[in-house]
């Protein structure tokens, strides 16, 4: 069936059946393959975007669940200066390893720090253990949380 | 352009051959006539990268282009899977090169060992084994440059300097950026080997440094970096396929109706099987190929397939849990003997026995496999994350009966990879699967559910130890009988028992102070595909010796720091032959002898940092386990605390490591975090199991990894100085070996419960 999307403050029409996963829509109808398929059953974060600014994960998010409602992926993150600043402290801390997790990391970290801007160890376990990064970038992760947090409280 | 393979012509002259003007690159885009092999002159054995299929090629052709606009690409010929090599090999020829790093851009080769010399990464060995070719690569480059710029300014090549992506004239301080030299250096003869200047370590610009940024790490933070899964051609059709559920399984009848009818799918295809071993062929089955993955998945949920299972249909992996009970309990044939053991155990003392577990093990990198072909006018090109492209060209050129020039593979990022990449049976799938759909191009693409069922599992091991302590506490003899299956059966039908390069991972070359020494590697057969995980069947032993010395020393009535300190004995160089050890991960046993004193210093700089015997809470325990492996060597102290219900916590892991010169510290850094964290899912969680014949774990629930809420938050890394003049040890996987056993040391002092199988799971639930 014929949707509307509003992916990265962009209208894009697609043709999809209403239960297929958004994140094959986004990857293989739209090429935004910045956002990834780890596990298929909603266990491990790889791909995780925005709808209505929540983190959802979108191997199971039927498309029709986001149509209408402003959809952000990877690509679009850093029209957000939350998004711009986590993206600065991955770069400055050297967090990533094979980088494949990251971009369902970034955009956990996104909406984490939208709704709790300074985040203790506690909320970042909370809001982060839904991402698997088996290279184990883990303290790096916490670490530039806690400097983007810094850097988003220190330059408002 | 083809590469051409006439590679054995020897250094010097045939390099001169310069073919210039390359249109795709511009400017000094260089490409070479002949390789740069690195040629053999004598009869000695051969070892490190000159016994590697390929050796090491040292041309500045074929690694180094320099554009009019004043950047400057480097090739990196071994695949990228997080290690940071991408970055480390190109900063080292930067760094020679005095090119500035944020001009440089980074170009992945595609498999072509005949050209880029050997590209198969494992083994911890790309640093190791190419640090001095690409220094060699990028200075050689740096004095074409200056050959250019003197001769553009008719002044002797000595009076110039390139430094910092410039030449500069002394005399004049006339100055050409490197842009400005590219099309006139790519015309100056290549320098023979032994003229080529070396910089000395002291004017290393980015080599040794920390802060170097990673060359692909902005593509990644916006989500352009390209894995083997995003591989999109036009026209491409995505395809998933059913896999025999038991190894050596094959279609007996498939019915694809239903499946066809699924929206989006396009046709069915069935994959031959092909009779065992399995090396690296697909596994066979039927392949859904669709206009989408989802569709392709749906498809192949309505498919209905007959299996014929074939032999492997009744492995179980408990049953074979006593199958490596009885060949670890039964003499055999020793792999080294050290005086008589057998004869000492049975003699007087205090004799202690125990026996360690170790589970098949999948590598669940986060990318599954996923690989994307098209053949076109007979030529077939490939789009693959794999560790080992030249063993995937060949594979693909065996499965399509074409010639080697006819196929190409591209090296994608890899999505993480940790030994399961080494092998590209799903870059044979997405080939097959092409030339059944006429040379569309397909993308394959593996669930999570087909990655666990269908790996190259790490080998479950059983490790049986004994020893018999004398009236001093420390062993008299020790016996060590490792069963597990070994990787060769992947490759040889029927074979059993660990090979040398297997037992010579952390068994074989024990370096105690022990009179008698006999270690045995019972034969035990392969049910499943056998391939390498990270630091391969050191983990194993590493378990297994390193509990057993803490049960030892806890025997002893010792402290186990002090009782391993005075088992290795004092500072002192060992030959590996000595110690049975003719493999020495294929290194010169004279370049690379085991140093004692380099094992005891990363002990004592572990237990020094960790404030070893420091009182702790009651719950809370330090364990320490200390590993040589890739020629580095690892010591790790981790504090844990056990709390109700069998809960574990780790408040802090201190790791020292000695892996020679940090060409890349940062990036060293990095690969030890990441080993800590993959050696705690290893010691805590990670268990493939067999009914059946068939994989019993799936995904992610039930074969659960590390996450942030239980990953330690206190990683404490002391990396040991070393000058260049010591040679590199390896990095990617050293670091894994001494994490399990050093949580499970840490679990004895917290609660005196030992830990001899992993993953620790429930154990310490009950009471």
């Amino acid at each position: 069936m014929p949707l509307t999307l509003r992916i990265n403050e962009r209208s894009v029409p697609v043709e999809a059946a209403a239960d297929t996963p958004l994140l094959w829509v986004l990857r293989d109808e739209l090429g935004l393959t910045g956002t990834k398929f780890g596990c298929g059953i909603g266990l491990c974060g790889a791909c995780v975007v925005h709808v209505a600014g929540q983190p959802v994960r979108t191997c199971v998010t039927p498309v029709a669940a986001a149509e209408g409602k402003p959809i952000t992926t990877i690509e679009g993150v850093a029209h957000d200066r939350i998004g711009r600043v986590v993206q600065s402290a991955w770069l400055a801390l050297g967090v990533p390893q094979c980088g494949y997790c990251q971009a369902g990391q970034i955009m956990s970290v996104v909406a984490l720090l939208r709704n709790t801007p300074q985040p203790t160890d506690a909320d970042i376990d909370a809001a982060m253990a839904g991402n698997i990064c088996r290279c184990g970038t883990y303290a790096r992760i916490r670490a530039a949380i806690h400097q983007a947090a810094r850097q988003l409280r220190e330059e408002p | 352009m083809s590469p051409q393979r006439n590679a054995d012509a020897p250094h010097g002259l045939t390099r001169r051959e310069v073919l210039k003007g390359a249109a795709a690159m511009g400017g000094l885009a260089l490409c070479l006539r002949e390789s740069g092999r690195i040629v053999l002159a004598s009869q000695a054995p051969v070892y490190g990268v000159a016994a590697e299929p390929g050796g090491a090629v040292d041309n500045p052709l074929v690694f180094v282009a320099i554009h009019p606009d004043d950047t400057v690409t480097i090739t990196v010929h071994r695949p990228e899977m997080g290690q940071g090599i991408r970055t480390s090999l190109a900063l080292v020829v930067a760094d020679e090169l005095e090119a500035s790093w944020p001009r440089v851009r980074v170009a992945q080769a595609p498999a072509d060992q005949a050209r880029y010399g050997n590209e198969d990464t494992d083994g911890s060995r790309s640093m190791r084994h190419f640090f001095e070719p690409m220094r060699r690569v990028g200075a050689a480059a740096r004095m074409m440059l200056e050959s250019a710029a003197a001769a553009r300014w008719g002044v002797p090549v000595g009076e110039v300097t390139a430094e910092h992506q410039e030449v500069r004239h002394h005399g004049s301080d006339r100055r050409l950026s490197y842009g400005e030299l590219a099309a006139q250096a790519a015309r100056e003869s290549v320098p023979r080997r032994e003229q080529v200047r070396l910089k000395s370590p002291a004017q290393f610009r980015y080599i040794g440094q920390r802060n170097t940024r990673l060359a692909d790490g902005a593509d990644i933070v916006c989500g352009r970096a390209a894995y083997g899964i995003d591989t999109r051609l036009e026209g491409m059709l995505y395809a998933v396929v059913a896999r025999p559920a038991v190894l050596g399984g094959k279609v007996a009848h498939f019915d694809a109706e239903a499946a066809l009818a699924v929206p989006g799918v396009v046709k069915v295809v069935e994959i031959p099987s092909y009779p065992p071993p399995p090396q690296a062929y697909p596994l066979g089955g039927v392949a859904v190929l669709a206009r989408n993955t989802w569709a392709a998945i749906k498809g192949r949920e309505a498919l209905k397939i007959r299996w014929d299972e074939g032999p492997n249909r009744r492995f179980d992996s408990r049953q074979f849990g006593e199958v490596l009970e009885r060949a670890v309990r039964n003499p055999g044939k020793a792999v080294r003997n050290d005086g008589d053991a057998m004869a000492a155990l049975r003699g007087a003392g205090r004799r202690i026995e125990a026996e360690y577990y170790l589970p098949f093990l999948a590598h669940a990198s986060m990318e599954p496999p996923a690989a994307t072909a098209r053949i076109v006018d007979g030529r077939c090109e490939v789009w693959a994350p794999v560790q080992d492209p030249q063993g995937t060209r060949d594979l693909v050129t065996g499965l399509l009966g074409m010639k080697e020039a006819d196929v190409t593979v591209h090296v994608t990022l890899l999505g993480g990879a940790f030994g399961r990449k080494s092998l590209g049976d799903f870059a044979g799938e997405a080939a097959l699967l092409s030339k059944a759909m006429g040379g569309a191009p397909v993308r394959v693409t593996w669930t999570r559910e087909d990655d666990i069922r269908h790996d190259y599992y790490q080998a479950a091991a059983l490790e049986h130890l004994e020893a018999v302590l004398g009236a001093d506490g420390m062993p008299l003899a020790w016996l060590h009988r490792s069963a597990s299956p070994t990787e060769d059966a992947t490759f040889t039908a029927g074979a059993e028992g660990e090979d040398s390069s297997e037992y010579g991972m952390g068994m074989i070359n024990i370096p105690f102070r022990i009179p008698n020494i006999r270690l045995e590697v019972p034969g035990v057969p392969a049910y499943a595909r056998i391939g390498w995980f990270r630091s391969v069947y050191n983990i194993a032993h590493g378990f297994a010796i390193q509990s057993f010395l803490d049960e030892l020393a806890h025997a002893a009535g010792r402290d186990p720091r002090e009782y391993q300190l005075a088992l290795i004995g004092p500072a002192r160089r060992i030959d590996p032959r000595t110690l049975s050890d003719q493999w020495n991960y294929g290194e010169s046993p004279t370049l690379y002898p085991l140093d004692t004193g380099r094992l005891r210093a990363v002990i004592e700089r572990a237990t020094h940092e960790a404030g070893w015997g420091r009182s702790v809470p009651k719950g809370r325990g330090l364990g320490l386990a200390a590993t040589y492996s890739f020629m580095s060597y690892a010591a790790a102290v981790i504090e844990v605390e056990v709390g109700a219900g069998g809960k574990i916590a780790i408040p802090r892991v201190d790791i020292a490591f000695d892996c020679g010169p940090q060409v890349n510290p940062d990036r060293v850094r990095a690969q030890l975090e990441g080993a800590c964290i993959m050696g705690l899912t290893v010691a805590k969680h990670g268990e493939i199991t067999f009914g059946d014949g068939r994989v019993l774990q799936s995904n992610f629930d039930d074969f659960p990894v590390m996450r942030i809420s239980e990953a330690p938050r206190d990683i404490r890394l002391h990396l040991q100085p070393a000058t260049f003049e010591v040679p590199l040890g390896g990095v990617g996987e050293p670091g894994m070996p001494p994490i399990a056993p050093a949580l499970c040391n840490a679990i004895f002092a917290a609660t005196g419960r030992r830990i001899r199988r992993l993953p620790i799971g429930q154990q310490l639930k009950t009471s």
